[in-house]
């Protein structure tokens, strides 16, 4: 008989820790302190009773993530599928769920796409975007108004719309989903309802395109890839629907976090008032600290390999904590502090590592800059108008965040 | 100090071009990694050394 893989849970592991230690909404769960100093590569127990290893160190993080062996072909046996949240099932995954060489192949159908240069041209319209709800902001002075609404989640919303070709009209619609995507709570066959359903928007929305395709992201893959056969119109719908939940939650909630930080920080704020050119390195350091990415990323090992002293052997998955490399003290100094001139920020994991790293990378990091540098020019008194334990922290999300943020100033 | 890069590998997430824009660029048809400078000058060093620290995809290769 060959060797069967042992997915039982040995020792009855706890789940991946989410909540916050109580007090800091900002700081990553305590377990993972723990963790790092005791058994930086743990085992964890999934939803469906199965287990994965979790790693906690940055150094191992940045090892697996950077070594191809740890495969993110979720189609693989022992791929640590439970409990995971997305934009796609297994069947049209798109590239983040897959190896080199389609992997490569696909992701480079879109790179150009998001590169520095490309993204720094839309800087003018991303800062014409957010003066534009900010001057709506201004017309509510004196009631209290959920700043994710009003601005953080439109403007990446908006952004990426446009860029896709996707209608904002259509927003209530796929803002939905996306939550319902990215949901840690609800149940299973909940989020496959979901995942249908924006497969059928977006189903329908690129047989549209295909038959009149815009200058956009979408237009351009339906001419260029679809129109030559390089991919599919279903590879289409699926670049869309990785895009656009990709593009939606993140950026929308490292704003409304930062925004809230900086309220309660006003020393910080006044000093970048002060000194505009500091932005740069504060959103690294937004992005170091606040380490949205809860619940992932995930690989599963291909062949028997050593990390930080254990051995994970092919067909065991693991999930990297993100929050954790990111307060790691053998790398970043008084990680828990929140340092908007740490000179090695920008070591941070929070787009992950890897080929995999995040795409939209530039893109966010322009959306944070112009977003944050706005909101405290324009709203230098704004702050928030609950109590802080009042403010409902997202620890039932894949995405770490506010699901509102209730300000007024 | 001497730059080589393995173009192949990179992932275009342009990390390289943040840190040091004199030295690295992108192609404009796929995003991937241009070494406009294989020897660049002092001033450079230590942001080339950066860029070679944060690339994801451990493309870029720096001999002192
Ligand atoms: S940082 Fe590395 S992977 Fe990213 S564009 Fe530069 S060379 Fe390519």
């Amino acid at each position: 008989m060959t060797e069967m893989i042992d997915t039982t849970v040995p020792a009855a592991p706890a789940p991946l820790p989410v909540q916050p230690p109580s007090g800091c909404p900002f700081d990553p769960p305590t377990e993972f302190g723990t963790l790092r100093a005791e058994e930086p590569i743990s085992r964890i127990s999934l939803p469906d009773g199965s287990w994965s290893w979790l790693a906690t160190r940055y150094a191992d993080i940045r090892a697996i993530l950077g070594d191809t062996r740890f495969s993110s072909d979720t189609t693989l046996h022992g791929y640590p599928l439970s409990g995971m949240t997305g934009g796609a099932s297994t069947k049209n995954r798109g590239f983040i769920r897959m190896d080199p060489p389609e992997h490569t192949r696909l992701r480079r159908m879109v790179t150009r796409e998001f590169m520095v240069k490309r993204v720094e041209a839309l800087r003018p319209e991303i800062q014409r975007l957010t003066d534009e709800l900010c001057d709506a902001l201004e017309r509510r002075a004196g009631e209290p108004v959920d700043l994710v609404e009003a601005l953080a989640l439109p403007v990446p919303s908006l952004v990426i719309s446009l860029l896709l070709g996707v209608p904002y009209d259509d927003h209530d619609v796929f803002q939905r989903l996306t939550g319902k995507l990215l949901s840690r709570t609800i149940a299973e066959d909940e989020r496959e309802a979901a995942r249908g359903e924006l497969r059928d928007y977006l189903d329908q929305l690129v047989t549209a395109k295909e038959k009149e395709p815009g200058d956009d992201i979408l237009g351009r893959l339906i001419v260029e890839q679809q129109q030559t056969g390089e991919i599919t119109h279903d590879e289409v719908a699926a670049f869309a629907a990785l895009l656009l939940v990709a593009g939606h939650e993140t950026t929308a909630n490292m704003i409304g976090l930062s925004a809230l930080t900086l309220m309660r920080s006003p020393e910080t704020a006044e000093r970048l008032r002060r000194e505009p050119g500091l932005i740069r390195g504060a959103v690294e350091e937004l992005l170091r600290f606040h380490s949205i990415i809860r619940n992932g990323p995930r690989r599963v090992a291909t062949t028997d390999i050593e990390i930080g002293g254990r051995l994970i052997r092919a067909g065991e998955g693991v999930v990297v904590a993100v929050p954790s490399g990111n307060r790691d003290a053998t790398v970043f100094e008084a990680p828990d502090r929140l340092d908007i001139a740490r000179p090695n920020s920008q070591h941070h994991v929070a787009f992950g590592y890897g080929i995999h790293q995040c795409l939209g990378q530039a893109l966010a990091r322009v959306e944070l800059q112009v977003v944050i540098a706005t909101l405290l020019r324009r709203f230098p008194t704004m702050r928030p108008a609950v109590p802080l334990d009042e403010i409902p922290f997202r620890t039932d999300m894949a995405i770490y965040g506010c699901h509102s943020l209730p300000v007024t100033w | 100090m001497k730059i080589t890069i393995d173009a192949e590998k990179c992932c275009a997430a342009g990390q390289c071009v943040l840190v040091a824009p004199e030295v690295f660029d992108q192609r404009d048809e796929d995003g991937v990694v241009v070494l406009l400078d294989a020897e660049p000058p002092a001033e450079q060093h230590d942001a080339v050394r950066e860029a070679a620290a944060i690339c994801p995809a451990a493309v870029i290769e720096v001999q002192e």
